[in-house]
């Protein structure tokens, strides 16, 4: 089938694996986009979702955000990042940071509703703090969802990354970009496949965090 | 920034303002119902075989993580330069979202209900659509609100696979020709279609169930509710 042929063809070429344009800088660029935004967005929308969440308020204006921020274009907000701004990394983190506060913020305060409202209590009546009761109660029962909330924005963020090479910049959308104006249908399928290979990987990588991080009793129930 | 060229739409595009919105309309919203139609089905297998839900989800989830323009890039080899190679793509990606929110929409319909449609003389036909559907109705629209403003959204990357991406098509001209009002126009014309979209699903949710209760936010009565379906389990299909 010619799409495996494509693959191999790609990933054999010796010349795909070496210089500024090979396979290990390009794969890279895409982690560190990738680290990045994500980085950023679960700043801004961590402890937002955290907080809302934990006062059961403000659900509705979440919400809002929620579809504003996944109504925003990401490939017209980069190209009018770019034409207003000039070139540089702000362009290409802006959009990926709106396309992922959405699921993080979301999920975040979902979960934190969804918590358990009798553990709660039972941590105030022995006399926790508010802080208390946010990390060492209501934070630990909530991580499974958090972390899927930023799975979901991980995986977004390294599959729309791509369009990072649209304004000139590197990262996997190089090989998609470039092979689609040089008519080369092996790089195309080479650097999809390289993108799809990432988020698998992401996805194992929280997977495995889950298995890490979510205590074991919250695992068993869920 | 040019604002009087705001509505100056270039002659290349071959359509108007309007022309581009309804053109985009179409290429965002027909893989969103086409996405459904695949999905009501696909999602009642799921419910009904458990063992396959989650190779289902392994699968849409994987194909969700082929990037658009990739995908696009991809299919022109089957399909062309035409619509249908953007539209394909998007049908795909609503899958991920859809067929999650209808199997939990689906799995919440509480098991006396289901007995008492069975007492009533209910076929598996009939119980599936007069009775789980309906009540799966909030979680289905759930779904069909982030699948449709993201189609929405992304409909404008199949620009870039030879001018099939209506108003995305705007956001390439606007790169061509330097003209940022020309991707503002277009960036607040998809912002706006997609929450109008959003607001029309609410509001069909609000028609289609007349007996949920219009508002719920505080965590008591949440808890006294049937717990809300959406969210928590839409993101969670790692879309």
């Amino acid at each position: 089938m010619n799409l495996f042929h494509f693959i191999s063809d790609f990933f054999s070429n010796g010349a795909h694996w070496q210089g500024y344009d090979g396979i290990p800088t390009r794969v890279g660029e895409h982690i560190q986009y990738t680290v990045q935004a994500l980085g950023i967005a679960a700043l801004i929308a961590l402890p937002v979702g955290l907080v809302t969440g934990h006062y059961g308020r403000g659900g509705n204006a979440l919400a809002f955000i929620a579809v504003a921020g996944r109504a925003l274009p990401t490939f017209g907000l980069l190209v009018l990042m770019t034409l207003l701004v000039g070139f540089g990394m702000v362009n290409v983190m802006t959009p990926l940071v709106i396309l992922a506060v959405p699921p993080i913020l979301v999920t975040t305060y979902e979960a934190m509703q969804s918590v358990d409202p009798s553990p709660v209590d039972a941590a105030r009546g022995m006399g926790m703090g508010e802080f208390g009761v946010l990390f060492q109660v209501e934070v630990p029962a909530a991580l499974p969802l958090i972390l899927s909330g930023l799975r979901s924005a991980a995986i977004q963020i390294v599959s729309t990354a791509t369009i990072a090479a649209y304004v000139a910049l590197g990262g996997l959308g190089r090989y998609i970009v470039d092979g689609l104006y040089q008519r080369n249908y092996e790089k195309v399928v080479g650097g999809a496949t390289l993108v799809a290979g990432l988020a698998l990987v992401t996805l194992a990588i929280f997977w495995a965090a889950g298995r890490f991080a979510v205590s074991p009793g919250v695992r068993r129930r869920a | 920034m040019n604002w009087d060229r705001f509505f100056d739409i270039p002659s290349d595009l071959q359509h108007s303002w309007f022309g581009l919105i309804g053109l985009h309309l179409r290429e965002a919203l027909l893989p969103v119902l086409a996405g459904l139609v695949i999905s009501l089905p696909l999602a009642q297998l799921c419910v009904r075989f458990r063992w396959l839900y989650p190779p289902v989800l392994w699968v849409t989830t994987v194909l969700y993580a082929v990037p658009s323009l990739a995908f696009f890039v991809l299919l022109i080899d089957y399909t062309g330069q035409t619509e249908l190679t953007v539209m394909i793509p998007l049908t795909v990606y609503s899958l991920v979202v859809l067929v999650p929110a209808i199997v939990d929409g689906v799995r919440t319909v509480p098991q006396e209900t289901l007995a008492a449609a069975k007492a009533m003389g209910f076929g598996p036909v009939r119980r599936y659509v007069q009775v789980q559907l309906p009540i799966a109705v909030p979680a289905i629209i759930a779904g069909l609100r982030v699948a449709t403003v993201s189609s929405i959204s992304l409909v404008s990357v199949g620009a870039l696979i030879g001018n099939q991406g209506a108003l995305g098509n705007m956001i390439n001209d606007a790169n061509i020709y330097n003209r940022p009002e020309l991707a503002l126009n277009a960036v607040l014309t998809m912002a706006v279609l997609a929450i109008l979209a959003d607001g029309a699903l609410v509001a069909v949710r609000l028609l289609l169930t007349p007996w949920m209760p219009r508002r719920t936010s505080r965590r008591t009565t949440r808890k006294a509710d049937r717990p809300d379906p959406a969210a928590a389990a839409l993101e969670d299909a790692v879309r």
